[in-house]
């Protein structure tokens, strides 16, 4: 029997179109555009200087701060300049630009494609060794991997959750790695685990991927009986971490709390396979699998990319702008953000780059609300987005708190489903930053 | 028969006494004594309840008045001077004179000057585009344009230009209560002083990046090039990070700086239209 969450979700078509597309290796690029800011927390601080020569995989920037993490060129060559560009949401970001000369990697880094099945190090070595190169949480976040790993005194972790429902239409990037790289995966969370001291682990994987289920089982049953592969239903959003866990263990985290509360942890297989190469094969985090597809492109691919590539190139890469390509997304067409910068770059945590035609984004006039409850049905969290949205508009923070804006994870199925097009998401995105920073701002008990 | 009739009559008419009794000692107990002077300087005021003057209307910004010691703070910007006057003598007090305001929007970066280098097609609100990325143009503190400020005004005086994208301020109708600065996620209104006879000078830019970013992303805007601040003589202009800013109480409105600025990103209004020095110059040569 396979297991889902058990309130709201909705079933969009997968339009998993890239799916047979084995993993390739991109070109690396002429020049490299490295972002400090790539994960969650305090931007990264650049340790080389103008004119410094690089290999790959060298540490270039380091972690500054408690929530940081460490960044490392993805390609060998001259520093060309580090400056302030857009990301693709045109913020400013600082990068290390990069002109690429050879592939020259650092000594040390395990090429080869034997695997390291034996596990040498103690707990506190495979966080440090995480920490040092620089892996970042890869379902979206890009929260720091080793701060998750060690969780604060007085908080104990029992089970280690891994997110292989790639849940989002589209997405293959977590599929392919599955079925290419399963064991590599399984030893990548049997580091974890030992990372975190638990003794039980579950890789949720989603029904509409079979072959992987199939291969990671096979797997699993050979040699990694603590990791249990649980086969979910397909329903989107099973893999937010709350969903995932009320899947997997029946357990519920609180409002404004953590997996860790209720005793889980969660990371996603992309992360499991970024510590494997870490730990294991002493490769810190500067390439990953990125899926480009969309129904307008002639050709869908998955390819193990550098960061810092631009999506400019990557369209290029596989012929240039299709026609009738009206949108580029980064990511997932439910939370994937839009490109509005082609020349900004790839980070660790991107997942994919979609192109999407005008029909496929365009929205429906918005109407009255007919009070049809379908945005209440999808919820995941159980919350109601027709009236967060009434309140929204009217910036009631107040009752905006009492029904939970905060809990909402921006999921987007409230959205999906609404016959009269509103765009409650939009509205109560607004809301529940201004009613988290009330929260956030109250003295702590 | 008789007796039950005069007996009812006389017990109703015992218990109406008493509970008329009891209720006049309560009232009389908990009687909430309001200041009639509310009332009065309720009804002075315009009555807009727009919330410019802080209060959430006008029945709570009369409580203010009448409560508060002076009349230091307190300010009704559509009645203005002659309404603050009013309530002042009528309260038995003296209130300072406050220079008159005006809502000026701070981006005159158009579609020609500020090229769109993506289409936005979300949802129609300025404070949702702004919470996903930086804008549909280069120039990331420049108008959105979806018209959030154009919404908030109580009193029609902000209007979008469809021509040019921007919102333009009716200063006939503008009371500066405030409601479209804060309506504004990019920040780029600001209250500024009339000025007289309406005549005012300022930076309409809020461009922070370096000269050589903000000329690329917009033509007209600020590239701190300090040009303006040394033709100053009256030092009215400060230069923070790239950007000008002109101090409005100290501008002498000798227009020098409007000149000077090589991308026209100082705007004057309200003066009388200067023949171009070139045309002056060829007009003499003939
Ligand atoms: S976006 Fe928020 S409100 Fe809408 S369905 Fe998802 S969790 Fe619920
Ligand atoms: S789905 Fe849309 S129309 Fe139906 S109740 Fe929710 S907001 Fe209203
Ligand atoms: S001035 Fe501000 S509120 Fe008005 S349209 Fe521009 S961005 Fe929106
Ligand atoms: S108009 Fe004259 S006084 Fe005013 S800021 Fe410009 S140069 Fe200075």
């Amino acid at each position: 029997m396979s297991k889902t969450f058990k309130i709201g979700g909705i079933h969009p078509h997968d339009n998993k179109i890239s799916v047979n597309a084995a993993i390739e290796d991109f070109p690396v690029m002429e020049r490299a555009f490295i972002s400090m800011s790539q994960h969650l927390g305090a931007p990264a601080e650049p340790v080389v200087v103008k004119g410094d020569k690089v290999k790959t995989g060298q540490l270039i920037a380091k972690s500054s701060g408690f929530i940081s993490a460490n960044v490392h060129s993805s390609v060998s060559g001259t520093v060309h300049s580090i400056e302030m560009m857009p990301d693709l949401a045109g913020n400013l970001a600082q990068h290390i630009v990069i002109n690429v000369e050879g592939d020259e990697w650092m000594e040390g880094i395990d090429r080869s494609p034997e695997i390291m099945r034996e596990i040498i190090l103690s707990s506190q070595e495979i966080i440090d060794r995480i920490a040092q190169c620089g892996v970042v949480g890869l379902g979206g976040a890009a929260f720091p991997t080793h701060i998750k790993l060690s969780p604060p005194p007085g908080k104990k972790a029992e089970f280690l959750l891994v997110n292989g429902a790639e849940c989002e239409p589209y997405l293959t990037s977590d599929y392919r790695i599955m079925v290419e790289n399963s064991e590599e995966i399984l030893i990548g969370v049997k580091l974890m685990m030992s990372a975190l001291g638990v003794k039980k682990s579950y890789l949720g994987i989603e029904e509409n991927k079979p072959k992987a289920i199939k291969r990671m089982k096979e797997i699993a049953s050979k040699g990694y009986p603590e990791i249990k592969i649980v086969s979910l239903k397909k329903r989107y959003p099973q893999g937010g971490e709350k969903q995932l866990i009320d899947a997997i263990v029946g357990r519920q985290v609180p409002s404004m709390g953590l997996p860790i509360d209720v005793g889980v942890v969660v990371q996603n297989v992309g992360t499991a396979l970024a510590v494997y190469e870490a730990v294991q094969k002493n490769k810190p985090l500067f390439e990953g699998v990125v899926t480009v597809t969309g129904k307008c492109m002639p050709e869908q691919r998955n390819f193990r990319m550098r960061v810092g590539t631009t999506f400019e190139s990557m369209i290029f890469a596989v012929g240039g702008f299709p026609k009738g390509a009206e949108k580029l997304v980064s990511g997932g067409p439910m939370m994937g953000k839009a490109v509005s910068r082609i020349e900004a770059a790839s980070v660790k945590s991107t997942s994919a780059l979609l192109l999407l035609t005008e029909e496929e984004t365009k929205r429906g006039e918005e109407s009255n609300c007919i009070r049809c409850a379908k945005c209440v049905d999808a919820c995941p969290m159980g919350l109601e987005p027709y009236l967060l949205n009434r309140l929204s508009r009217a910036n009631r923070l107040e009752d905006l708190e009492e029904n939970m804006v905060h809990d909402c994870i921006e999921c987007g199925s409230c959205l999906y489903v609404c016959p009269a097009d509103i765009p409650l998401l939009d509205t109560i995105r607004l809301s529940k930053g201004k009613v988290l920073k009330i929260i956030r701002s109250r003295p702590k008990k | 028969m008789t007796a039950t009739i005069i007996f009812t009559i006389a017990s109703l008419t015992i218990l109406g006494l008493v509970l008329a009794l009891i209720l006049y000692f309560t009232a009389q107990k908990f009687k909430v004594v309001e200041d009639p002077r509310i009332d009065e300087v309720e009804t002075i005021l315009p009555g807009a309840n727009c919330g410019g003057c802080g209060y959430t209307g006008c029945r709570a910004f009369a409580e203010g008045c009448v409560n508060s010691e002076s009349m230091d703070g307190l300010f009704c910007p559509v009645g203005g001077n002659d309404v603050m006057k009013k309530v002042a003598e009528y309260l038995g007090r003296t209130v300072a004179e406050k220079v008159p305001q005006v809502a000026v929007v701070r981006c005159n970066g158009n579609c020609d000057s500020r090229p769109k280098s993506n289409n936005y097609d979300g949802y129609t609100s300025c404070a949702v585009m702004a919470s996903l990325y930086a804008g549909d143009t280069d120039c990331r503190y420049g108008c959105l344009g979806q018209g959030d400020c154009e919404l908030s005004c109580e009193f029609d005086a902000i209007k979008m230009n469809p021509r040019t994208g921007l919102p333009e301020v009716d200063e006939e109708k503008c009371t500066a209560c405030g409601a479209c600065v804060k309506a504004c996620p990019k920040m780029i209104i600001e209250l500024r002083n009339k000025g007289p006879k309406g005549k005012r000078i300022f930076v309409s830019c809020i461009n922070k990046d370096k000269g050589g970013v903000a000329r690329k992303a917009c033509a007209v805007a600020c590239i701190g090039c300090t040009k303006c601040q040394k033709v100053c003589a009256y030092d009215a202009i400060t230069i923070t990070s790239n950007l000008a800013y002109i101090d409005y109480n100290k501008c002498k409105l000798c227009r020098k700086c409007v000149v000077e600025c090589p991308t026209n990103a100082i705007w004057e209004v309200n003066f009388p239209v200067r023949v171009p020095k070139k045309v002056v110059a060829e007009v003499e040569k003939q």
